[in-house]
């Protein structure tokens, strides 16, 4: 008795470790099964592209509102610290590389994740708890194709498109901070900017890792839908662990591509 | 009638785990004939529809749908199993975000290269057919619940299917809405020659349009006969499900375990 209660935790580690393990699986099977079907949203594009509004298009205002605050944050923060050093000229240096390396990708994933990655898994989930995943199956109707993959496929093309708009907004942001507000010379500031930023090295890196993002959140919020328990609670769940998982996963992916790139 | 069966099934059973919900099930349904399957909640009648779409497999025995072993056939098979087949849904299952129209030619569009004009007519027919032209522009939230139910049959025969299968044609509906219903898949059986199976627990619409029952009771057939057999039966079981009686061969209450008076502790008092 003594034994089994020191041994009960771990075992729900054990348990807990083989269920995560489990699923990693399924879900890499998940996303070949999403590539083999994805010939219908390809051959069909406007499938895709009817996604791509409702993820991407959609979530433009709160990447394009978000976007420009950070940048103006940064450019409030940067020009503090930088002043105490006397080179507050560096400013447009500053914003940039923070949001092409790091913040423009990163935050744009965990507001995708938010707004459109969570609307995905509730709706797969709801279509599922209806009953219209199975009505289209009996239609001989194969919901991966037609449901799924353009989800995924959206997900993956406006990721992207999504981070560089951040990151456009935000150094707007931070040139409406630094040199309207503040008064910095308008030349210096973007001078330092063309000097420091290299395109391959810091503006494409950062656009992989928008992709990167792009596929790991639009994968989660699928599977989840499409693995949610059929019930009011299951969908409730299954939405809250796509926005927790995914932005766990985005830092995580964020550090080894990081480390990887930079 | 029986002779021609168009679906057979031959000793099936199926369970999940070590729950059996069907055992040694063996029936026919003939070609053009409107069958119900007919039993208490819970009692395997939707299994049985799933089996004959292929959704789940048997684990003993087979499901033969003209001739075939649908529990043998790989996915490409049995997707054309599934274009023959039109499914009606317990609650329609409509797509909630697409108007009636999308709706009623989904399968039309995922399945033929008609033009768009040859899918309209289709679709109008179909509309009409359950008569419901003039709803093409409605979403299925501004549908009555009869409505979203014609509207998702008018979507089932959308293709003409060989095979008909009714998940609860009747669960929900008032009685106009669902005498509508009952009477549109008496008509469309008869008018497009399907083979249809009906599972459902409202005995006496039910036996009103079908050309033949089957009970289900524990996971086997309790008893089967015409319509007129059926009302003649003097087996216990049938008379208390027809007549909807609440005790009977089938209890009215649940098998506790212990007894009342050591549910309230006072045993040996």
């Amino acid at each position: 008795m003594m034994l089994d209660n020191l041994l009960a935790p771990l075992r729900h580690l054990g348990h807990s470790t083989i269920n995560a393990v489990w699923k990693l699986g399924v879900m890499s099977r998940f996303l070949l099964a999403i590539i083999a079907h994805s010939g219908q949203s390809l051959l069909r594009f406007q499938l895709t592209i009817r996604e791509v509004y409702f993820a991407g298009v959609l979530s433009l205002i709160i990447i394009v509102v978000s976007g420009l605050f950070v940048g103006m944050v940064l450019g409030l923060q940067g020009y503090n610290t930088l002043s105490r050093f006397g080179s507050a000229d560096a400013l447009g240096a500053l914003v940039a590389l923070s949001l092409l390396r790091e913040l423009g990708p990163v935050l744009a994933a965990l507001l995708f994740a938010s707004r459109s990655g969570s609307a995905m898994t509730a709706e797969i989930g709801l279509m599922k708890a209806t009953e219209q995943l199975e009505a289209m199956s009996v239609m001989a109707v194969d919901p991966i194709a037609r449901v799924v993959a353009p989800r995924f496929w959206a997900g993956v093309i406006s990721m992207p498109i999504l981070a560089a708009l951040f990151n456009v907004m935000g150094i707007f942001g931070g040139y409406l901070v630094g040199v309207v507000m503040i008064g910095l010379d308008e030349g210096t500031f973007w001078s330092q900017m063309q000097n420091n930023v290299d395109l391959h090295f810091d503006v494409i890196n950062g656009l992989i890792k928008s992709l990167f993002f792009g596929i790991a959140v639009t994968l989660i919020a699928v599977f989840e839908g499409f693995d949610a328990t059929p019930t009011a609670a299951g969908v409730s769940s299954a939405t809250t662990r796509t926005v927790v998982t995914s932005a766990l996963v985005i830092l995580a992916l964020d550090f080894v591509l990081t480390a990887f790139m930079f | 009638m029986q002779n021609d069966s168009f679906i057979e099934f031959n000793r099936v059973s199926f369970g999940y785990g070590d729950r059996l919900i069907l055992q040694d099930i063996s029936l026919k349904i003939g070609r053009g004939q409107l069958v119900a399957i007919m039993g208490g909640s819970g009692s395997g009648k939707t299994t049985l529809l799933r089996l004959i779409a292929g959704q789940i497999r048997a684990q003993q025995g087979q499901v033969l749908v003209d001739g075939r072993d649908v529990g043998r056939m790989n996915q490409r098979e049995l997707y054309q199993h599934r274009r023959r087949m039109g499914m009606l849904f317990q609650f329609g299952a409509l797509f909630t975000d697409l108007p009636v129209f999308d709706n009623v030619a989904f399968p039309i569009r995922e399945h033929t290269s008609l033009s768009p004009e040859m899918v309209r007519d289709l679709v109008l027919m179909k509309l009409h057919a359950v008569g419901l032209r003039g709803t093409e522009a409605l979403m299925p939230a501004e549908l009555s619940g009869g409505m979203s139910r014609r509207v998702a049959l008018a979507r089932a025969i959308a293709l003409d299917p060989q095979i008909m299968l009714y998940d609860e044609p009747f669960t929900g509906l008032d009685p106009i809405s669902l005498a509508t219903i009952a009477l549109l898949i008496k008509k469309l059986s008869d008018a497009l020659g399907t083979s249809a199976v009906m599972v459902t627990h409202d005995v006496h619409k039910s036996l009103e349009i079908v050309d033949y029952v089957y009970f289900i009771a524990g996971g086997k057939i309790a008893a089967a006969g015409t319509p007129d057999e059926v009302r003649a039966s003097d087996s216990p079981w049938v008379h208390q499900f027809v007549h909807g009686e609440a005790d009977g061969p089938v209890h009215f209450a649940y098998p506790a375990q212990q007894s009342l008076a050591g549910s309230f502790g006072l045993e040996g008092a």
